[in-house]
């Protein structure tokens, strides 16, 4: 979607702001977000790239003007009503619906920790092959998909040059609207700055991409 | 549904404008100095998020101690210590450096450190010629077993929008002002792979052992956005 979360090459959205001995969370209710966020992730009633998808859906003026943390629990609150976890209805009363039966939690809390520690790999062992070797010049799609994707405006229609092979990872287009995972190669690729912004942009500086095979056609 | 939602999420940006208006009040009595407990109101996002969290415990979506153990995690246990200590070791001993620049994961790994949001890590090295920097312009992607959860200003719309048009103009921002002729090279982190970078090992630094190596690097150096500034000779890290 060409939302307003697709921000780069964006203008005038005013200084970097530093703060010293920044806390790691501002306020308690912000490590609540988080820590809700990732103990409610173990139903695995979603997945990472349907998260994003969820806070891509905050409209670009409250998207703007929100916090981080609220950006997250707008999109927690989206998450669990839209896959069936809580209603709208116990959101608001913030009591279970009357008879509901009371779950229990698919990780303990030691079972958590350790996924937490062992991650959650987006690379996938498949024999898909590349499309792509490195060292090629590739043009990335114009593509304006109204869903999820990982193509910055930015880049779209731009050559570039395949740097390296990441091997292959789940394709966020399908799978962040529960489509399939569609594993296929990921490259980081290679941009002149001047291919994206023009003369403005010094000779030698570069941007590189990640990018699915998907994004990507020979040039 | 679509208007239910926008409206909730009106609510929840109204409720941030009035959230933040007690803090400034709050941060105004602090400066009085006034040592009389005062009552402290509870922000609308506070008492939202308290709902939220009663309600997932009450209906056994989560556990309150699981909630403890993962704030617990992010606020204690995982942060860029963890990645000044990677650099380090890349500084002191080559064939560790050789390792994280071909097999990140693995020499990440070698350190015990991994996990959510560092599962395919890619280290880039800073050099004379060479400036990295990292970003994620569509989010907020971030190497966390590393760098720890990422600051504010790294996910702010002023850097994720800056940072790949006009990088110098950024890394000038953070006092940074490269020479003409180095090639600066942004990182957009657009998939799962996350970037940590080996900053430049500062002169003055020879007789240093590794702890003390750590003890200078940054979590700004590790992002690409400034350097590790060098050590005054005759003085101590």
């Amino acid at each position: 979607m060409n939302g307003v979360h697709d921000m780069g090459g964006m203008q005038d959205m005013g200084p970097i702001q530093e703060e010293k001995n920044e806390p790691v969370f501002h306020h308690p209710w912000e490590g609540l977000v988080f820590a809700m966020y990732r103990a409610t992730g173990a139903w695995r009633k979603w997945n990472l790239d349907a998260a994003r998808y969820a806070r891509e859906m905050i409209p670009p003026a409250e998207y703007l003007s929100m916090s981080y943390y609220e950006k997250w629990y707008a999109g927690l609150v989206d998450l669990l009503t839209a896959r069936g976890l809580v209603t709208r209805a116990e959101i608001e009363s913030g009591i279970p619906a009357k008879g509901s039966s009371k779950a229990t939690p698919p990780l303990t809390v030691s079972q958590l920790l350790e996924s937490v520690a062992k991650g959650t790999p987006a690379k996938r062992s498949v024999s898909v092959a590349p499309r792509f070797q490195s060292g090629q010049r590739v043009r990335a799609r114009n593509i304006n998909p109204v869903g999820h994707t990982r193509l910055p405006r930015y880049a779209r229609g731009k050559l570039g040059t395949i740097d390296r092979d990441y091997g292959a990872f789940v394709f966020p287009d399908s799978n962040a609207h529960f489509l399939g995972e569609n594993p296929q190669h990921v490259y980081a690729v290679r941009f002149a700055a001047r291919e994206l912004w023009g003369d403005q942009a010094k000779l030698q500086d570069t941007v590189y991409l990640s990018m699915w095979d998907n994004y990507l056609e020979p040039a | 549904m679509k208007s239910t939602r926008r409206d909730f999420l009106t609510t929840a940006a109204t409720a941030a404008g009035a959230a933040a208006a007690s803090n400034l009040a709050g941060a105004e009595n602090h400066e009085h100095g006034h040592e009389h407990s005062h009552q402290v109101v509870p922000s609308d996002m506070a008492l939202r998020v308290k709902s939220l969290e009663s309600l997932l415990v009450e209906k056994g979506l989560v556990e309150r101690a699981a909630l403890d153990a993962l704030i617990d995690t992010y606020e204690h246990k995982v942060g860029p210590r963890n990645g000044a200590r990677v650099v380090a070791r890349a500084w002191f001993d080559p064939a560790y450096k050789e390792l994280l620049l071909t097999d990140a994961d693995k020499a990440i790994a070698e350190l015990g450190y991994g996990g959510t949001q560092g599962e395919h890590m890619v280290v880039v090295e800073n050099t004379p010629a060479v400036h990295n920097m990292v970003v994620c312009t569509l989010c907020s992607c971030y190497p966390w077993p590393v760098l720890g959860l990422p600051p504010v200003w790294y996910k702010s719309a002023p850097y994720r929008s800056r940072s790949v048009i006009d990088p110098r103009g950024v890394l000038r921002e953070f006092g940074l002002e490269l020479p003409e002729d180095v090639e600066v090279r942004v990182w957009d982190s657009t998939a799962e792979v996350r970037y940590l970078v080996l900053p430049q090992r500062p002169a003055g630094t020879e007789t240093l052992n590794e702890d003390a190596l750590a003890a200078l690097v940054t979590r700004d150096s590790m992002i690409g956005v400034t350097k590790v500034p060098d050590v005054p000779q005759g003085g101590t890290a």
